[in-house]
């Protein structure tokens, strides 16, 4: 299932007799899996592929302002990867963030209210849907600059080294995000260095509407870390054992060889960039195959051939599902607007003498 | 009270700081093995190891943005850029992220981190190494800037950006790594926010900041010669940007010059302009002047680059000529 490029010339030298562990060619075997445990995956897969839809319905509304990425069609990477991390696991990611922020312990309230952007949201309508954050689950941030979020996560990793902490840093970002700098001088710093941090590109073949052909010289993504000595792994980011299995284990890997891993998740966006992306870059046969590939769908049948999941079950979980993103919408949406009066109050941690708290048209000067 | 360099009161600040807290680590290019482009950092590495006083790899961006992650956590980095210049393949990072952070996630994290940068002309550097681009983090809500003018400043004000929770960006000179100043042996930490009245007197105003602010204290001395009272502003804060001071003394002074090593227009000294017109109005005897460098890329011939920078000279022509247009007696 997974493909590894391994790095040339022994730059793995901390690795090398480790505990690489043998991979299965084929799909995960369900009969190894604890039920609850699989059910528990389809419960959170579910719960995302809901959620967004309900994000996608109050945007168009106009409940939610500015840009608006959904997570429609990569549940399974991202239940996969965050089934991988310990509660003390740092994650940062890109703009696509809603389903992670769920994923790493957020509660789908909070994100909510913050998408509303709400005084009840995790940073109090300050971020929205770009910028989830919540130092409670060590959500790290969601980040709305193209690779911006990897120089970040490699401090990040740098301050648990520098501690001698046993904690690894997840860093999420998309295809396109393998060609800008930060990416290059992050994966560098992180090798040269000795990081613990996981680099997870997810490859959904798309920028906005341009290819991985088109933008990425070497597009088999996972290879591209090479070129730094790190180790990279691809895995059909479709399939949630198996994007849990090798997240686990470059997760772990990281932890306790204090090195950076590469980890390349194939995945079919299902509708556009964002939510007012029609995608008519699309052919009819692209739509066609990410519907054929849709990760929840696809989950559920593998339960329901394995006698796991049955229609009293698949009710159950649905109506409770249904029932709590609801509740998250009704919460967002008796949520209070942020107070006008509370404008300046983030601007800096330490408080400092004439930090400017004028409003547009106030005199520089008040009499 | 010792005498000492303004590269010597960096360089025992930035020791003194390592020893009071174990968070404090340094990161550059150069800053270990090599000791510092500048020399700031010299004799660090050798005093505190590896892990504390990192040489990064040429990459600005990497390295600034992985000194904002560890702030995150709660390390207080102080990271070296070697020229202000060099900022530019940061500024991403800088402004994006370390400016954005604490107000984006509605104040869950704060980065308390430091960039040491110098910035200045006069080193026949040429157009890409000599620039003064201050301003652009100046400019920012979230971001802190210091600019400090003399030894005993460069280190309470090290002092305070490195105990502060927000990110700093510590500007300094190359023109005044070598002049010398007195240093109280107190851990004296500065106010950031605030300017400072550095030299009183009731003719005019100058107000500088950096070496400007040095060059102002010399204009000021010199004219001192020739019975003329010239207050000298010290800026010492671009953000926050102590207003108050500068327009106080103007209404005592009635006249105004800034003088600025960036460029004049949109530049530091038009924000310094309006304010005192806005502020001191009514106190004004003649237009606000401002001396700025020639708005041209900094060549590299002597001549040239001497001629595109303000100086001592300038600085007493444009202060006597706002003189003239009040009416005062000039020398």
């Amino acid at each position: 299932m997974a493909d590894t490029a391994k790095a040339k010339g022994g730059g793995t030298a901390r690795s090398t007799g480790g505990r690489r562990r043998t991979r299965k060619d084929a799909a995960p075997d369900l009969t190894s899996e604890r039920p609850e445990t699989l059910l528990d995956y389809y419960r959170q897969m579910l719960l995302i592929r809901r959620f967004e839809e309900r994000t996608g319905q109050a945007y168009t509304q106009a409940r939610i302002g500015g840009y608006c990425h959904l997570n429609l069609g990569e549940e399974a990477t991202v239940v996969g990867l965050m089934t991988a991390l310990r509660e003390d696991d740092y994650l940062f990611t890109n703009y696509r963030d809603h389903g992670y922020a769920i994923g790493k312990g957020m509660s789908p309230r909070t994100v909510m209210a913050e998408l509303y952007g709400r005084s009840d949201g995790v940073s109090k309508g300050w971020g929205g849907s770009m910028h989830m954050y919540d130092t409670e689950t060590r959500m790290l941030g969601g980040y709305g600059i193209v690779g911006g979020q990897l120089p970040l996560a490699t401090g990040a990793a740098l301050a648990i080294s520098y501690r001698g902490g046993d904690e690894v840093v997840m860093c999420q970002m998309g295809d396109g995000t393998t060609n800008i700098g930060a990416w290059h001088e992050s994966l560098n710093i992180a090798s040269l260095w000795n990081l613990p941090i996981v680099f997870v590109v997810v490859n959904n073949f798309t920028g906005m509407g341009t290819t991985v052909e088109k933008s990425s010289a070497e597009p088999e993504l996972y290879k591209r870390g090479s070129a730094f000595r790190i180790e990279g792994v691809r895995v059909d980011g479709r399939d949630v054992l198996a994007v849990r299995d090798a997240a686990a284990d470059l997760v772990e890997r990281a932890r306790s060889e204090q090195r950076p891993y590469l980890l390349e998740a194939t995945s079919y966006r299902m509708k556009g960039h964002s939510v007012v992306d029609p995608a008519k870059y699309r052919t009819e046969e692209q739509a066609a195959e990410a519907r054929a590939n849709d990760p929840v769908a696809s989950f559920e049948a593998r339960l329901e051939e394995a006698g796991i999941l049955d229609e009293e079950k698949k009710k159950e979980i649905a109506e409770a599902v249904r029932d709590e993103v609801a509740d998250a919408a009704d919460f967002a949406e008796n949520s209070p607007h942020p107070e006008v009066s509370t404008l300046f109050d983030y601007t800096y941690a330490t408080p400092v003498a004439n930090e400017s708290r004028r409003m547009p048209a106030d005199p520089v000067f008040a009499e | 009270m010792s005498v000492i360099t303004y590269r010597q009161a960096l360089r025992d600040t930035l020791r003194a700081e390592m020893h009071r807290d174990e968070n404090v680590l340094l990161l550059g290019e150069e800053i270990g093995v090599f000791e510092g482009s500048y020399k700031i950092t010299e004799g660090l590495l050798k005093e505190f190891g590896e892990r504390r006083v990192r040489d990064t790899p040429i990459a600005e961006e990497g390295f600034v943005g992985a000194a904002i992650g560890a702030a995150m956590l709660g390390l207080r980095p102080v990271v070296e850029l070697m020229t202000i210049n060099f900022s530019l393949i940061a500024i991403d990072q800088i402004i994006n992220h370390a400016a954005k952070i604490y107000g984006m996630f509605g104040g869950q994290t704060s980065v308390p981190m430091v960039i040491r940068t110098p910035g200045g002309g006069g080193q026949q550097l040429g157009a890409t190494h000599s620039q003064n681009i201050e301003l652009f983090y100046a400019f920012i809500p979230g971001l802190k800037v210091l600019a400090p003018s003399t030894p005993a400043e460069a280190a309470s004000m090290l002092r305070a950006a490195i105990r502060d929770d927000d990110p700093v960006l510590f500007l300094e000179n190359l023109g005044l790594y070598n002049t010398k100043g007195e240093v109280p042996d107190d851990e004296s930490v500065a106010e950031i926010g605030r300017a400072a009245v550095t030299r009183e007197g009731t003719d005019i105003t100058l107000i500088g900041y950096s070496r400007m602010a040095m060059v102002a204290t010399q204009v000021a001395e010199k004219l001192a010669a020739e019975d003329i009272s010239v207050e000298v502003v010290d800026l010492r804060s671009l953000r926050p940007l102590d207003r108050e001071t500068v327009v106080a003394s103007v209404r005592k002074t009635g006249a105004a010059v800034v003088a600025e090593d960036d460029w004049l227009t949109y530049g530091i000294g038009a924000e310094i302009a309006a304010s005192i017109q806005e502020g001191a109005f009514d106190y004004l005897d003649a237009p606000v002047r401002r001396v700025a460098m020639a708005e041209v890329p900094m060549p590299y011939a002597k001549p040239l680059e001497s001629a595109a920078l303000p100086s001592v000279a300038s600085i007493t022509t444009a202060v006597k000529e706002t003189l003239s247009a009040v009416g005062k007696r000039v020398g």
